[in-house]
């Protein structure tokens, strides 16, 4: 993680038109490939809740998608940002990455209510998987929606033509790619070790009493 | 066949407890013209009809929210979906008789409101129409899944728009660019890949979301 800051902030070279500020996309692509992959992960756990019915891929899910929902924000924040220094904005609704983020995060914060709302038992556990499965389908739907509806700013970094990078940006973009998603699975381990821990913990409580 | 037979006997179930009891319907009704008229102060003199067409989607999302919000009320307050979950038939036709039912009934506070609207603001063109009629499919669709899960929480009143609003999202930007863009075909397009995708999620899901 640390060479990865350090890479993105000294080594990988200045972009032409957008200076210094273009050093925070080394984090916000990051961060926000892992949301969706956390998104993604937390999908395919309720889905094997719902094919296997195996509990434990409950809690899975629901790490999966919290951390996802922690990165969603540090996306919108630092995208944000982004659009702050380059564009003079902190919010663009012609910016469709942003949009589409915001409604993920909203869809994802009902998943919480959701969940909180409910008793706890296997009928919550199969009602936030279905939930959960939803968001899958929300994101390529809602991505064409705002594609759509929008004209195109965003710079596209990635084209059919691979990436349009120089080959030391590429590599500080995968670094920090590298020890975002690190990051995150330590996360995801350590939520589900200590959730499980508080299971265990109940179980125990509820047995000697 | 006996899957759509099934189907038909739980919508009729749904029409005729709303023909006697009339709970949802005249509400809904209600609600969509008072919202059209809020919405005819809200605006400005001289606004372009352009805004006038987002507002009609707000009112239809929100008319559709308030009929799916009842959509369950009946089935919970007398034990029904236990029984119904334990009838000997598919549980997704449960699910695919209350969107039908929920359908008719947004279809039918959109005969009073679309002509309202057109009074009031500006011209639907055949477009904008099969548009408010592919994303009343999905809302509805959605809508009566999201609102099955609601129901079965705590504060279902509070929680249903919020699972559905972000679901929403893609049926408004659709609805709306149908209504206003010049080559609304595309829109139309998007609107019928979101039925089909959410309304197979939805029916495929379903029997989990009411199963103990």
């Amino acid at each position: 993680m640390g060479l990865a800051i350090l890479l993105a902030l000294f080594v990988a070279p200045e972009d032409a038109d957008q200076g210094v500020s273009q050093r925070i996309f080394y984090i916000h692509v990051p961060i926000a490939l892992t949301a969706y992959f956390c998104f993604g992960l937390g999908a395919w756990k309720a889905l094997l809740l719902l094919w296997r019915g195996d509990e434990r891929y409950d809690l899975e899910s629901y790490v999966a998608i919290h951390h996802g929902t922690i990165f969603g924000v540090l996306t919108l924040v630092t995208g944000s940002l982004w659009a702050k220094a380059s564009w003079g904005v902190w919010w663009l609704w012609s910016e469709n990455q942003l949009v589409l983020f915001l409604v993920l995060f909203l869809f994802y914060c009902a998943y919480f209510m959701l969940r909180f709302s409910l008793e706890e038992g296997p009928r919550r556990a199969r009602s936030s998987a279905v939930y959960a499965l939803f968001g899958v389908a929300l994101i390529p739907v809602s991505f064409l929606a705002i594609r759509l509806a929008e004209d195109f700013i965003h710079p596209t970094v990635f084209t059919r033509d691979g990436p349009q990078m120089t080959a030391t940006m590429f590599t500080a973009f995968c670094v920090t790619w590298a020890a975002v998603t690190l990051l995150a699975y330590v996360l995801y381990r350590v939520e589900l070790a200590g959730k499980r821990l508080d299971a265990d913990l109940r179980e125990l409580r509820e047995a000697l009493q | 066949m006996t899957y759509f037979a099934d189907v038909a006997a739980l919508t009729r179930k749904d029409l005729k407890v709303e023909l006697r009891a009339r709970d949802t319907l005249p509400a809904m009704l209600l609600f969509v013209l008072s919202t059209l008229v809020v919405f005819r102060f809200a605006l400005p003199e001289g606004t372009s009809d352009a805004a006038a067409y987002g507002l009609l989607w707000v009112a239809i999302v929100f008319t559709a929210l308030l009929g799916l919000a009842r959509a369950w009320v009946p089935e919970q307050e007398h034990g029904v979906l236990d029984g119904l979950v334990l009838a000997p038939c598919d549980r997704s036709a449960i699910w695919f008789g209350k969107t039908l039912a929920t359908l008719a009934f947004l279809v039918a506070a959109q005969v009073v409101a679309l002509p309202a609207f057109v009074l009031f603001f500006a011209p639907l063109d055949p477009t904008a129409l099969a548009g408010v009629a592919l994303a009343d499919v999905g809302i509805c669709a959605v809508g009566s899944l999201m609102a099955a899960m609601a129901a079965a929480g705590r504060a279902r009143e509070l929680l249903l728009p919020l699972l559905v609003l972000p679901l929403a999202v893609p049926l408004v930007v659709g609805g709306v660019g149908a209504a206003i863009s010049p080559d609304g075909e595309r829109y139309l397009l998007l609107l019928a890949l979101y039925d089909g995708v959410f309304a197979v999620l939805s029916w495929a899901s379903f029997e989990y979301v009411v199963t103990e």
